[in-house]
C-alpha cells in the first residue's frame, strides 16, 4: 500500500482547470521527484496536499485513509502527517530560529517546551546550524533559512515531508548545503515528494520521477526512464531542453 | 499684560481648577475609553473581516457594515444618533453615557480598519506558513501576524488616538461637561475667549502630547526590534 496517493486528482484556481486527474502515489520512505515547466502545476499539488487547495476531484489517501477535504478535522489531520518546506522559505520573521521550530510543536500541539527544545536543538544541529538558534531570520544566509525551514518541518515529526523548489529562491553556491541536508534525509527513509528544477540532484535522489506538463503527469517512471530514455514526446522535449543548458 | 495676568489669577480659582481638572478627566476618560475598548473591538471586528468559509459571512458582512457605516458618518451625526436612540429607547442615561457610546462606536470602525490594513500587510507566506502547521486564526494573528504587524499598526492608531481626544470636544454639544464645555463656560463667566480658550488649549496638550510621545516612543522600539 503507498504511503501517499493521489488518485485523479483534478483542482482549479477559479476557473482555471491547475490539475487535471494526476495519478501519482509514493511509498514509505520512498523519495519521488516531480519535474515540468513552470505552470505546469506542480506546486499546486503540494498546495493540495497541505490543505491550501481543495480538490474538484479525485482522492488523496494517506496511509490509505481517504482525506475528506470538506471536513476540517481530516485536514488538519493531512497537515499533522505532512510538513511542507516552502520556496521561499516562510520562516516568521519575529522569531528566532529555535522559536521557529518550537514554536509549532509548543502552541499547536500543546507538547511542552521541555521536551520539545531538545529535539529542535537536535535537528537544528542535524542541518548544521546549531550556532545559529538564537538568530533572526533576516541575520540568516537563503541557504541557512533553507535549512531552518527543513528543521521546523521535521520537528513535527511528519510521516512525509514535502519539498516545494527549495533552492529555487538561493544563490548558486548555497545550493548544495540544503541538497545535502535532503540527501540524509533521504536515507534516512523520510518519505518524501519533492518538486524541484535541479535535474541532477532529483535524478541522484528520486526513487522515481513524474514529468508534468499542464497540470497532467505526463511521464512517470525511473530517473532512467525520464532522464534517458523517455517515452513520450513531450518529456523528450523537456528534457532535452534542460539537458542542453 | 497685566490686565491679562489678572484676569488669569482670577480664573485660576480653586473652584474653576477643579473644575477644569474634571473636564479633563472626562475628556481623558472619553478618549481613554474610545481608544481602549475601541482597540478591543476594532481588533475583533478585524479579527472577524479575516475569517473564510460560509459560516462566519454573517459575521464578516456585519464587521463590514459597521466599519463602513461608522467611519463615513460624522462623529456629530453619531453622537446626536446616539442620544436621540437612547432618548427613543426610554432608557435614562447619562449624557456621558451616550458619549462613551459614541466615542467606542466610532473608535471601533476606525481601530478595525486599522489593525485589518495592519494585519493584511504581512505577507501571505507566513499566514500560508502557519496554515499548513495547523494554525487557529487566533494563533497565526497572536503568534505570527500581530507582532509583524505593530510598525504597520501604531503610527496611524497614536495619530487617530491624538485626533480622537480633540473629537471628543463635540460631545459638549449634548452637554457632557468635558474640557471645551469648561471653555465656553468659562467665557459665558465674563472670562475673555482668548484667555477661556487658551486654557483649554493648554489642557488638551497635556493631554495629547503625552500620548504622541508614547507612539514616537513605541514606534522607535518597535522599528528596532524584530518585528518586521
Amino acid at each position: 500500500m503507498p504511503h501517499l496517493e493521489l488518485d485523479n486528482i483534478s483542482a482549479a484556481y477559479g476557473k482555471l482547470r491547475v490539475l487535471d486527474g494526476i495519478d501519482i502515489s509514493v511509498g514509505s520512505g520512498e523519495t519521488v521527484g516531480l519535474i515540468g515547466p513552470s505552470g505546469s502545476g506542480k506546486s499546486t499539488i503540494l498546495r493540495v496536499l497541505t490543505g491550501l487547495l481543495k480538490p474538484e476531484a479525485g482522492a488523496v489517501r494517506v496511509g490509505g485513509e481517504e482525506v475528506n477535504f470538506d471536513r476540517p478535522a481530516e485536514i488538519r489531520r493531512l497537515r499533522d502527517r505532512a510538513a511542507i518546506v516552502f520556496q521561499q522559505y516562510n520562516l516568521f520573521q519575529n522569531l528566532t530560529v529555535l522559536e521557529n521550530v518550537m514554536i509549532a510543536p509548543t502552541k499547536v500541539r500543546g507538547r511542552k517546551p521541555r521536551e520539545v527544545r531538545p529535539e529542535a536543538e537536535h535537528l537544528l544541529a542535524k542541518v548544521g546550524l546549531a550556532d545559529k538558534m538564537d538568530s533572526y531570520p533576516d541575520q540568516l544566509s537563503g541557504g541557512q533559512q533553507q535549512r531552518v525551514a527543513i528543521a521546523r518541518g521535521l520537528c513535527l515529526k511528519p510521516e512525509i515531508l514535502l519539498l516545494d523548489e527549495v533552492t529555487a529562491a538561493l544563490d548558486p553556491e548555497l545550493v548544495s548545503e540544503v541538497l545535502d541536508t535532503i540527501r540524509g534525509l533521504a536515507e534516512d527513509g523520510m518519505t518524501m515528494l519533492i518538486v524541484s528544477h535541479e535535474m541532477g540532484f532529483i535524478r541522484e535522489i528520486s526513487a522515481r520521477v513524474a514529468f508534468m506538463a499542464e497540470g497532467k503527469v505526463v511521464e512517470l517512471g525511473s530517473p532512467t526512464q525520464i532522464f534517458d530514455a523517455p517515452e513520450k514526446e513531450r518529456t523528450r522535449d523537456f528534457v532535452g531542453k534542460i539537458l542542453r543548458h | 499684560m497685566s490686565g491679562f495676568l489678572t484676569e488669569l489669577t482670577s480664573l485660576l480659582t480653586q473652584y474653576n481648577l477643579i473644575f477644569l481638572l474634571k473636564g479633563m478627566a472626562t475628556t481623558f476618560a472619553l478618549s481613554a475609553l474610545g481608544c481602549i475598548l475601541g482597540g478591543l473591538f476594532g481588533t475583533a471586528l478585524a479579527v472577524a473581516r479575516l475569517t473564510t468559509g460560509p459560516l462566519t459571512l454573517p459575521l464578516r458582512a456585519l464587521a463590514l457594515v459597521f466599519t463602513e457605516f461608522f467611519r463615513r458618518v460624522p462623529f456629530l451625526v453619531t453622537l446626536m444618533l446616539c442620544f436621540f436612540v437612547f432618548q427613543f429607547s426610554g432608557l435614562d442615561v447619562s449624557t456621558f453615557t451616550v458619549g462613551c457610546v459614541t466615542v467606542v462606536l466610532i473608535g471601533t470602525a476606525f481601530l478595525a480598519e486599522i489593525v485589518r490594513a495592519g494585519l493584511q500587510s504581512v505577507h501571505p507566506n507566513q499566514w500560508h506558513a502557519a496554515e499548513t502547521m495547523n494554525f487557529t486564526l487566533l494563533q497565526t494573528i497572536r503568534y505570527v501576524v500581530l507582532p509583524q504587524a505593530w510598525t504597520v499598526i501604531l503610527p496611524p492608531a497614536f495619530g487617530f488616538f491624538i485626533l480622537f481626544i480633540k473629537d471628543s470636544a463635540l460631545a459638549s454639544q449634548i452637554g457632557v461637561v468635558e474640557l471645551t464645555y469648561v471653555g465656553k463656560v468659562f467665557n459665558n463667566r465674563g472670562f475673555s475667549a482668548g484667555l477661556s480658550f487658551g486654557v483649554i488649549l493648554v489642557a488638551y496638550f497635556m493631554l495629547s502630547y503625552p500620548l504622541s510621545r508614547l507612539g514616537a516612543k513605541l514606534e522607535k522600539k518597535l522599528a528596532s526590534s524584530r518585528t518586521r
